[in-house]
C-alpha cells in the first residue's frame, strides 16, 4: 500500500476485471453449463426458459467460485507447474485473500439464488458439489492419493444431476446415468493430460497416477477406463433419453476412443519427445466425445419432440 | 517511481472492474425480475397470501 500524490490510499496490487474472470476457470465452467444445460433440456419439455436461463447462471457462478477457491488453494502449486504459472494468483496479480472472498461469496450466492429460482434439491446438490470439490478433492484427495482424480472426478460429474433436479424435482436414472458417464470420462481425459505434463507434476509432487504408477500402468488404467467408458455411455441409449441416433453414434464415437487409448497403450511413451501427439490426440479427443455425446442427446430429444413416432418407424423399418 | 502513471493505470482498472460489476449486476436484475414473473404466473406459490377466502380452506 503506498500513499498518492492525492493522498489517496493505492494497492499496488490492483487486480483488473479480467483477473478475477481467470478465476472462475472458464474452461470447467464451459462443461458445466453444456452438461447441466442439456439435462435441462431432455429431462422435461415444461421448463420455463427464464426459469431455466437463472438456473444455468446460478450453476456457472458456483462452478466459477469452486475454481477460484481450487486456486486460492492450490496456488502454491500452481506457481511450480508450467501450465498453470500464469493464474491470477501465482502471477501476482491478485492475492490469495481476493481470492478466496471472492470464491466464497460466488459459492454462496449461487446456491442461494439457484434454491430461489428452482428448487431446495438442486441447490442442496449444487453446495454438495462445491463443498466435494473443494473439501474433498482440493484439500484433501489431491496432494494424498494417486486416484484423486478417479473420485475428485465425481464433482464434474455432478452438473447434469443439479440440470435435472432443476426441471424435475428429482433424481432420475437417467440423470445418474449421465453422473456416470463424466465420472468415468474424467479419469482417461485427466491422465492424458498428465502424460502430456509429467514434468511439472513430478516437481509439484502431486501424486499424480503416472508418478506413482509409471507411464505404462497410467495408459493401462486409461484403456480399461476407456472401455468401462464405453459401456456406461451405450446403457443410455436403452434409457428414456436414448434412442437410434445416439445408440448408433455413441457405437462410432466410442470405438475411436478405445482405438486412441489402445495406440497410446502399444506405443512407447517418449519424454524427451516435446510433442506428445497421440497423447495430445486422445487428451482433445476426450473433449470432442463428451461434447458429442450430449449434442447427440439434445438431437435425440428433439427428433422425439418434432416426430413422436421416429422411434417406433424407426424399429418397423428394422424388423422389414 | 512514477506515481501519477500508477495512479492512472489502477483507476483504470478500478473504472474497468466497476463497469464490469454493474453490468453484471443490472443483467442479473433484469434475469431476477423475469424468473419472478414466471414463477408467479404459475400461480401455486401465492395461493396462501393473497387474503382471499379460498374453498378449500371451509369445513364442510
Amino acid at each position: 500500500m503506498i500513499r498518492s500524490t492525492n493522498n489517496i490510499y493505492l494497492s499496488l496490487n490492483e487486480p483488473s476485471a479480467l483477473d478475477y474472470i481467470e478465476l472462475l476457470k472458464l474452461k470447467v465452467m464451459r462443461l458445466a453449463i453444456f452438461t447441466a444445460g442439456v439435462a435441462m433440456i431432455i429431462s422435461s419439455n415444461n421448463l420455463n426458459p427464464f426459469i431455466a436461463l437463472g438456473s444455468i447462471i446460478c450453476i456457472a457462478l458456483g462452478a466459477g467460485g469452486s475454481g477460484a477457491l481450487n486456486m486460492w488453494w492450490d496456488s502454491d502449486i500452481d506457481l511450480l507447474m508450467k501450465r498453470t504459472s500464469k493464474r491470477p494468483i501465482p502471477d501476482g496479480k491478485i492475492t490469495s485473500d481476493q481470492a478466496l472472498s471472492f470464491g466464497v461469496f460466488l459459492s454462496i450466492f449461487s446456491v442461494i439464488f439457484l434454491a430461489l429460482f428452482a428448487n431446495f434439491l438442486s441447490a442442496l446438490l449444487l453446495a454438495f458439489t462445491i463443498s466435494f470439490y473443494i473439501f474433498i478433492y482440493t484439500m484433501f484427495l489431491k496432494r494424498t492419493t494417486p486416484y484423486n482424480i478417479v473420485i475428485g472426478g465425481a464433482a464434474g460429474a455432478f452438473p447434469p444431476l443439479i440440470g435435472w433436479a432443476v426441471s424435475t424435482n428429482t433424481i432420475g436414472i437417467e440423470s445418474f446415468l449421465l453422473f456416470l458417464l463424466i465420472f468415468l470420462w474424467t479419469p482417461p481425459h485427466f491422465w492424458s493430460l498428465c502424460l502430456i505434463t509429467k514434468k511439472d507434476y513430478s516437481i509439484t509432487k502431486v501424486p499424480m497416477l503416472t508418478e506413482t504408477h509409471g507411464v505404462k500402468a497410467t495408459k493401462l488404467q486409461i484403456f480399461i477406463y476407456a472401455i468401462i467408458l464405453a459401456i456406461s455411455s451405450i446403457i443410455i441409449s436403452f434409457t428414456n433419453i436414448g434412442g437410434y441416433f445416439y445408440f448408433i453414434f455413441s457405437l462410432i464415437l466410442n470405438s475411436i476412443f478405445i482405438f486412441y487409448a489402445y495406440v497410446l497403450l502399444i506405443n512407447p511413451y517418449n519424454p524427451n519427445n516435446e510433442n506428445f501427439p497421440k497423447e495430445k490426440k486422445l487428451f482433445l479427443y476426450s473433449i470432442f466425445y463428451l461434447f458429442m455425446l450430449f449434442l447427440l442427446l439434445l438431437i435425440e430429444h428433439f427428433t422425439k419432440l418434432l416426430f413422436p413416432s421416429y422411434l417406433i418407424v424407426v424399429k418397423d423399418l428394422i424388423w422389414i | 517511481m512514477d506515481l501519477n502513471k500508477l495512479e492512472n493505470d489502477i483507476n483504470q482498472k478500478r473504472k474497468s472492474k466497476n463497469l464490469w460489476l454493474a453490468l453484471s449486476l443490472g443483467s442479473f436484475i433484469v434475469v431476477v425480475f423475469f424468473v419472478t414473473i414466471a414463477k408467479l404466473s404459475d400461480g401455486n406459490s401465492i395461493e396462501g397470501f393473497d387474503h382471499t377466502l379460498r374453498p378449500s380452506l371451509i369445513k364442510e
